[in-house]
């Protein structure tokens, strides 16, 4: 039992080797691509391995305290962020096996030409609660 | 007048209310819901109106709820002709119904975690949405991972003995890897062991129980008011709870007696040689490495091994340690961590301070991760000598 996040970037992440832009695919494309990841989370749901998903917009705020009595800070969107984060997926499986396994098939939802993307996923663990047996 | 339903005694019925009905010829994910309906029931009317006979009034209830559900279902035919399939009611059980659960609920074909979950239900009688909250998970992946559960074993026959050893890992995990959230899973863990003993004569069984009961008792002094990791030598011992030592040490000991050792009372015996001492420095090291010994015979796992290793530095010196260590994978969890603490009491400081971060950077766990740092950071800020 351990739990994962599935991170999918906009950018920062190696090129898919599908890796036609999602506006220059068609609508049924998009549907098609929707509709996977649906039913990917779906699925997981009834394995009793879902724990959330969401998708975040692309611009977002950088903001920051700026010292007692003042209001924060706020900058950005920078265009030169390396890595900007697409949305995530948590689970929780039994192995690490299994997270790689899970990740490889959300990897694989179709793009363009209904073809897998093979898009790049980040698997990363949770830290887990601190066991009680440790001698 | 209203009284507080008595929960601990509702979830004490549970497994053998669950078992009455599939001997009375239920199969078992039915039955399994049934016994939670008539739970729920039992809060919302035995406030007002407390049955005399609480057992009595669970099987009828909960009878009743499974006629009614299987009457109601579209799948009623397959459900009448498992049934059917069934031993007659009141065929004379063969083996404890009560053992028998734990046997279904741990069954090899079932995941971990599945068993984990289908076990604190069916056996220990808590709600989906408790072990939902327990496992920080939602509620619907949870009530999913149950009904898989229970699909999963609904072919494996009621009257097979099944191994108790999968048992016993089920209840470890419940033990050592729970949240600490509104339900205790560790004290739900002691509380199934203890009705597991009740319910077969093993010694193995017994050790796990003295086991948990050794560790329970020290987890007050385990952490500090901040949430932070307590070392087993800096804890204050004058926290351990004495009573759950001494009934550990008696469970324990009665156990070895028998002469069937197992994983479980060698763990116990190093657990019970760690309360035995009254202070650090008065731990009787020497016998914890020939306990640990016994289990690398019993077990001949890695994580044994690295445990000998810490000991072999308390009993023989920490270079005896690190000759321990050396011979072990170094992709081993905590190896780095106890590499840290052996270079320490060696002496070389600054080889310990760059272990304690880079152990801190693969810690497992956050309580973990904030005990390293703070170890790196204690030596990385010592005064130069």
């Amino acid at each position: 039992m351990a739990k994962y996040l599935l991170l999918k970037h906009y950018r920062g992440a190696p090129a898919a080797v599908n890796d036609v832009p999602m506006d220059q695919w068609t609508p049924e494309e998009i549907s098609a691509h929707m509709q996977y990841m649906q039913d990917f989370a779906a699925r997981l749901e009834t394995t009793g391995e879902f724990v959330d998903g969401q998708a975040l917009a692309p611009e977002g705020t950088f903001v920051r305290y700026d010292g007692e009595g003042r209001p924060p800070v706020t900058d950005g969107p920078f265009a030169e962020t390396k890595d900007l984060i697409a949305g995530w997926m948590v689970i929780d499986v039994d192995s690490y096996e299994r997270a790689v396994e899970l990740a490889g098939e959300l990897s694989a939802a179709p793009g363009a030409g209904g073809k897998p993307i093979h898009e790049w996923l980040e698997l990363r663990p949770f830290y887990g609660v601190s066991p009680t047996i440790t001698e | 007048m209203t009284t507080q339903v008595n929960e601990a005694l509702l979830r004490r019925l549970t497994p053998s209310v669950l078992g009455i009905l599939v001997r009375r010829g239920a199969d078992f994910a039915a039955a399994e819901d049934a016994v939670q309906d008539a739970l729920v029931e039992a809060v919302r009317v035995w406030p007002a109106d407390p049955p005399r006979d609480a057992k009595g009034w669970l099987v009828t209830v909960a009878w009743r709820k499974f006629l009614d559900a299987t009457r109601s279902d579209t799948a009623r035919r397959r459900r009448e002709e498992s049934v059917d399939e069934e031993p007659a009611p009141g065929h004379a059980p063969a083996v404890d119904d009560t053992l028998q659960l734990y046997f279904l609920c741990a069954h090899p074909s079932l995941t971990p975690s599945s068993a984990v979950a289908l076990t604190l239900r069916a056996v220990g009688g808590l709600t989906t949405r408790q072990i939902a909250q327990a496992y920080l998970v939602p509620e619907a992946t949870m009530a999913q991972r149950i009904s898989r559960a229970k699909r999963t074993v609904s072919g494996v026959r009621f009257d097979q003995p099944g191994d108790v050893a999968t048992v016993l890992r089920v209840l470890y995990l419940v033990f050592n890897e729970g949240y600490s959230g509104d339900i205790d899973l560790a004290a739900e863990a002691i509380r199934l062991t203890r009705q597991l003993t009740a319910a077969i004569d093993h010694p193995e069984v017994a050790g796990l129980l003295a086991l948990m009961l050794l560790h329970h008792a020290r987890r007050a002094a385990r952490t500090a008011p901040d949430g932070s990791l307590v070392p087993l030598a800096e804890q204050d011992r004058r926290r351990w709870d004495t009573v759950a030592i001494a009934e550990g040490v008696g469970i324990l000991q009665a156990a070895l007696a028998r002469d069937r050792l197992g994983e479980f009372q060698a763990q116990a015996a190093i657990a019970a040689l760690h309360a035995d001492a009254p202070t650090a420095e008065e731990t009787d090291w020497v016998q914890i490495v020939e306990w640990y010994d016994e289990l690398t015979r019993l077990t001949d796992s890695p994580v044994v091994r690295l445990n000998r290793a810490v000991a072999v530095g308390e009993a023989d010196g920490p270079r005896a340690g690190l000759a321990a260590l050396a011979a072990l994978d170094t992709s081993l969890p905590r190896h780095t961590a106890v590499a840290a603490y052996l270079h320490e009491r060696d002496g070389d400081l600054t080889t310990a301070a760059r272990l304690y971060a880079e152990a801190a950077q693969k810690a497992p766990n956050l309580a973990e991760r904030g005990h390293l740092t703070r170890q790196a950071a204690r030596l990385n800020s010592r005064r130069p000598d």
